[in-house]
């Protein structure tokens, strides 16, 4: 059977080799456990790197429009990047 | 009274702003953190079977530390000669409260936070994790900021966590633990450090305790409090007057002085978005026209720009 290990980028723009400035890694194997503050190696130095390491990529984060009036608003990371591997694992 | 204490430099104001934090490294004396663990009392060891969280609550309902209303004037918070009284009469503390807050503040909450080692976990079922990274309390679209205390009363070493937090993530307005997803931020720093360390916070910096993977239990105090009046110029603001010029930008030969206001705010963090990253110096630059009363300050001409008011 398989399950799913996730990694999670985020980007200094909207291109996939951009420089990595945030990340996060789930691991549905069990086999490791991460959690915040766990690294302070970014994993991938862009998302092109995890593609070539054979990540595949399932979600980009859109590019919305600013409201009007909000335009100097600024909250979540914007370019942020999902990928996944499928592992085998012995039941 | 007692004597005027020393008031925040304009370079450290702009750094406030700038970071969300200022951090003054084992200036509580040996004799108050020995007070406050007194009065914060022992947890009882671990056992097996019984929740963490009674474990956690007993301590917090047996020690010294009073229960305390929220809009509490904070000179009225602590009862005088207790540990904390004492932290907050210290001239450093004093100085950086009124830069930042003004006169009389008002206590909001405060928290022991206890991080447990493994072995608590473990006789409680639990995992050792650490706290998911989030900004406290809820989405605050105030220019003006509450003030938080973060006070380590003993050594944290890095294998016992330590409250991680972002630099420079203040100013931007997020729904608390709605960012729970980003483990790992570059530039990302972890309170390692000696008894006696105080951390300055900006109420909108993102933050979370580190897991504690050693066999000590940790412990930090939080107290978080607002201005009850104005909060425009209160620091140390001779060295600003007159306002600096503008400075050369981008096509520039000649370094400009690292302590300057403009340099400071202009300052980038490891994490920045390229283009957001700018946005953060137009709300660093909005923050400083708050707090240094000065409508049509600017750095590196962002607000200039577009029009002065953006």
């Amino acid at each position: 059977m398989t399950r799913q290990k996730i990694l999670v980028l985020y980007l200094a723009n909207s291109a996939l080799d951009a420089p990595t400035i945030a990340w996060a890694v789930y691991d549905g194997t069990g086999k490791t456990l991460h959690m915040a503050g766990d690294s302070e190696e970014v994993p991938y130095p862009t998302g092109l790197a995890a593609l070539k390491d054979g990540w595949r990529l399932f979600q980009a984060s859109q590019l919305n429009p600013h409201a009007r009036g909000e335009e100097f608003d600024i909250a979540y990371l914007k370019y942020e990047f999902w990928f996944e591997q499928l592992v085998e694992v012995t039941p | 009274m007692s004597q005027a204490p020393p008031l925040l430099s304009s370079p450290q104001m702009a750094r406030f702003v700038a970071r969300g934090f200022l951090r003054f490294d084992a200036v509580v004396p040996d004799e108050i953190n020995a007070q406050f663990m007194a009065e914060a009392g022992e947890v009882a060891e671990p056992k097996p079977g019984e929740r963490l969280m009674k474990t956690y609550g007993q301590t917090l309902a047996a020690n010294a530390i009073p229960e305390v209303s929220a809009g509490t004037p904070l000179s009225q918070t602590y009862p005088p000669g207790s540990a904390i009284a004492r932290l907050l009469d210290l001239p450093l503390v004093r100085g950086a409260l009124q830069s930042l807050l003004g006169d009389d503040p008002v206590f909001d909450h405060h928290f022991l936070h206890i991080t447990f080692p493994p072995a608590y976990h473990a006789a409680s079922g639990g995992e050792s994790v650490s706290q998911h990274t989030h900004q406290d309390s809820t989405i605050d679209p105030r220019q003006a900021f509450d003030v938080q205390v973060m006070y380590y009363p003993h050594k944290v070493t890095r294998p016992m966590g330590g409250t991680r937090f972002i630099p420079g993530t203040h100013l931007r307005k997020v729904s608390e633990v709605a960012l729970g997803r980003y483990q790992n931020i570059r530039g990302q720093q972890h309170m390692v450090c000696e008894a006696g360390t105080l951390l300055f916070l900006h109420h909108g910096i993102w933050h979370g305790g580190g897991v504690n993977l050693s066999d000590r239990t940790r412990y930090m105090f939080k107290i978080r409090m607002r201005a009850s009046g104005s909060q425009v110029r209160r620091w140390d603001v001779e060295p600003i007057e007159p306002r600096a010029p503008q400075r050369p930008i981008f096509y520039v030969k000649t370094p400009s002085d690292p302590e300057s206001v403009a340099a400071i705010l202009m300052t980038p963090e490891p994490w920045f978005e390229q283009d957001t990253g700018r946005l953060e110096f137009v709300n660093r630059v909005k923050l400083w026209r708050y707090l240094s009363g000065d409508p049509a300050f600017d750095a590196d001409y962002w607000m200039t720009r577009l029009g002065g008011g953006a």
